[in-house]
């Protein structure tokens, strides 16, 4: 019999816990059970349990490319974001509290507009008659539009818009922590300011960093408006793919599959870095 | 020429001056403290010299090189920063390594220098250790080391001791001595710490509101306050309102709540003063003999020693007397109270009574 005060913890977080089942555990399971049932074309969706529609997704290189193509786009959206967010937290961090405040707004301040109008908003911009066209026309730099929309590098350029600012807001917190004096001792001990900025910020904004690529690694690979809207037809992700099999095609089950095999290497990809950065950097990790 | 001299030293923030005309000068090899109350511009005038704080006015010259234009990363200082300041992603020993990697000492110098830093701070054992698995008093020897093997001009040291806890804070006391008399360099020890700055330093500067208001040994400072501040920031004393009568060459006359009581020769004019008494000095005895009379208020037991507060005709005073492993006399009793003329000290009056 547990007594009264060792209950509370799980009151306190029995709502959260039952949201958490009826909203996503529920449909997991589901989903993931769905995944081996099979279907055909007249019969619709049999109560089978097989291994079928994974065997067609693992033994199709259509698929491959598909899956490849959006590790790719998550890798570099990554990659990008810490590029940008990193030095941009520091410089934030290191800015006067009025001139912060302003930026940090400004900085999250896309996170206020959907997605969808962020998106069309990059469309309107890469379009063939968008503005970075006609601009780059007019000035003569080229003769013919550039094919920006409808590529990777489109969907990649919109991406790091989106997430960026959860990268930043990721270092920013893990930059907080740092003793700020370190630097001041590294400099007395005679580091350049770039010394001082990879040999000792950087390394402290590691789990920043971490936290920030696991969240915009795992949102990207998973991301559905910005692909959808920037990759047309042609450029397909994951989440896309899934989206055609289960509204257009109405295979539902194959649809499953691909979701379930989305998210475990996903996964897998978060957990291996994980373990890869916290072996790496074991000093400034709580 | 001395080795540092500090002419003039003004630094003013948009509301507030941080410190205001500082000068002193500091010897090679010597140990001197800023000593002050918290606020009064210690860390600042610290943060000039380092370089990490630009000075309104005024000059810092060491070595005969004006540092105004020099950067902090080239003034070759070695610093201990309160918080020690180790950076926590590399090993005691990458941090000590770290200020000679960035003056390009090759690897086996490097080394061999690394090995003698822990040694002299006797942290050898603890080399490859993260600065997280480390006590308060070991990181603080890590970041001693750190700033020595540098074999800095002027170490500078802002409240290192302030972590610890007291016993632990005795102990790093008696090292940081040894330590620094052993590398023979010139050291600035910022601290409150009015004991702390007496034991380990050559000379003291007490500071009040940015200013310096007393420079000189430890003994001296103690002995001949040159104010009320300093003589109740310096150990504990008993301040009383006085009037200064007369004054010859060899003694003074004061009068003390209407008792007149004798002092030694001051250079002041006859009028209103402050004349402060150390506990120490005050002798409890029992024969009246022309003595004070004093009824015990208050008794406290401190281990080595024994602090009354005592009630006199001058007012209350407090007096110490060393455990001596007698009886004492307890509250309510009625005693009797002796000092030397010459163990009071007559100071200006000042208008803030401190
Ligand atoms: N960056 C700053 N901007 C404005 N005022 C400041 C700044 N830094 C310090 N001050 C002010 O200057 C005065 C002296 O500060 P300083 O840090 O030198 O004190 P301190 O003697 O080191 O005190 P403590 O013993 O508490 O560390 C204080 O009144 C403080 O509020
Ligand atoms: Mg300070």
């Amino acid at each position: 019999m547990k007594s009264p005060q060792n209950m509370k913890p799980w009151l306190l977080s029995g709502p959260a816990f039952v949201l958490f089942l009826v909203l996503l555990l529920i449909p997991l399971v589901m989903t993931f059970m769905l995944s081996f049932n099979s279907f055909s074309f007249y019969g619709g969706i049999e109560d089978v349990y097989t291994f079928g529609n994974y065997i067609e997704v693992l033994g199709d290189s259509y698929f491959y490319e598909i899956f490849l193509r959006t590790f790719l786009i998550a890798l570099i959206t990554t990659v990008f974001c810490v590029l940008l967010g990193v030095p941009e937290a520091y410089i934030l961090l290191r800015m006067r509290p009025l001139a912060r405040s302003i930026m940090l707004l400004v900085v999250l301040g896309p996170l206020l507009i959907s997605v969808v109008v962020r998106t069309l908003g990059w469309a309107i911009l890469l379009g063939n008659n968008g503005v970075i066209n006609e601009l780059l026309q007019s000035l003569g730099l080229i003769t013919s539009p550039v094919k920006m929309l409808y590529t990777s590098g489109g969907i990649v350029a919109a991406l790091v818009h989106v997430m960026i600012p959860f990268m930043i807001i990721a270092v920013w917190a893990a930059l907080q922590r740092r003793d700020p004096s370190a630097e001041q001792a590294a400099e007395s001990l005679g580091a350049s300011p770039v010394k001082v900025f990879t040999r000792i910020v950087l390394p402290q904004a590691m789990p920043g960093i971490l936290s920030g690529s696991l969240i915009v690694f795992s949102l990207s690979a998973s991301a559905f408006a910005t692909p959808a809207i920037l990759g047309g037809r042609r450029v397909k992700v994951v989440s896309t793919t899934v989206y055609d099999e289960f509204l257009n095609t109405l295979n539902w089950p194959l649809g499953a599959a691909i979701a379930v095999l989305l998210l475990a290497s996903v996964l897998v990809i978060m957990l291996s870095w994980n373990r890869l950065i916290e072996k790496r950097y074991t000093g400034v990790f709580e | 020429m001395s080795f540092l001299e500090i002419k003039a030293l003004t630094k003013r923030f948009s509301e507030t001056t941080a410190v205001e005309d500082f000068s002193l000068t500091v010897e090679r090899g010597e140990f001197v403290s800023l000593l002050g109350p918290s606020g009064c511009g210690k860390t600042t005038t610290l943060q000039m010299i380092a370089g990490f704080e630009q000075p309104t006015s005024g000059s810092i010259i060491l070595h005969g090189r004006n540092l105004a234009k020099i950067p902090a990363r080239k003034r070759g200082l070695g610093i201990v920063f309160q918080t020690y300041a180790l950076f926590p992603h590399m090993t005691v020993e990458q941090n000590v390594a770290f200020g000679l990697e960035m003056r390009g000492i090759p690897e086996p110098d490097r080394r061999q220098k690394v090995a003698a830093a822990l040694d002299l701070v006797k942290l050898s054992h603890l080399a490859k250790r993260l600065p997280k698995a480390m006590s308060g008093g070991q990181r603080q020897r890590v970041a001693l080391a750190r700033a020595l093997v540098i074999e800095p001009e002027l170490l500078l040291l802002d409240e290192p001791l302030s972590n610890l806890d007291a016993k632990l804070r005795e102990e790093m006391q008696l090292e940081l001595r040894r330590i620094q008399q052993e590398a023979g360099v010139t050291t600035l020890l910022v601290t409150h710490d009015q004991s702390e700055a007496m034991a380990l330093s050559d000379r003291i500067a007490v500071m009040q509101s940015g200013r310096l208001m007393q420079l000189g040994t430890p003994f001296d400072t103690y002995e001949t306050p040159k104010s009320t501040f300093i003589s109740n920031f310096l150990g504990k004393t008993n301040c009383l309102n006085a009037r200064l009568v007369s004054t010859t060459g060899t003694a003074s006359t004061l009068v003390i709540n209407g008792i007149e009581v004798s002092g030694p020769s001051v250079n002041l004019l006859p009028g209103d003063v402050m004349a402060s008494l150390r506990p120490e000095r005050i002798d409890i005895v029992e024969s009246s003999d022309g003595h004070t009379e004093a009824k015990v208020l208050e008794r406290i037991f401190l281990g080595d020693q024994w602090l009354f507060r005592l009630e006199t005709k001058l007012g209350e005073l407090l007096v110490v007397r060393r455990n001596r492993g007698r009886r004492e006399a307890e509250p309510g009793e009625n005693v009797f109270i002796v000092w030397q003329p010459e163990h009071l000290q007559i100071l200006p009056a000042s208008r803030e009574s401190a």
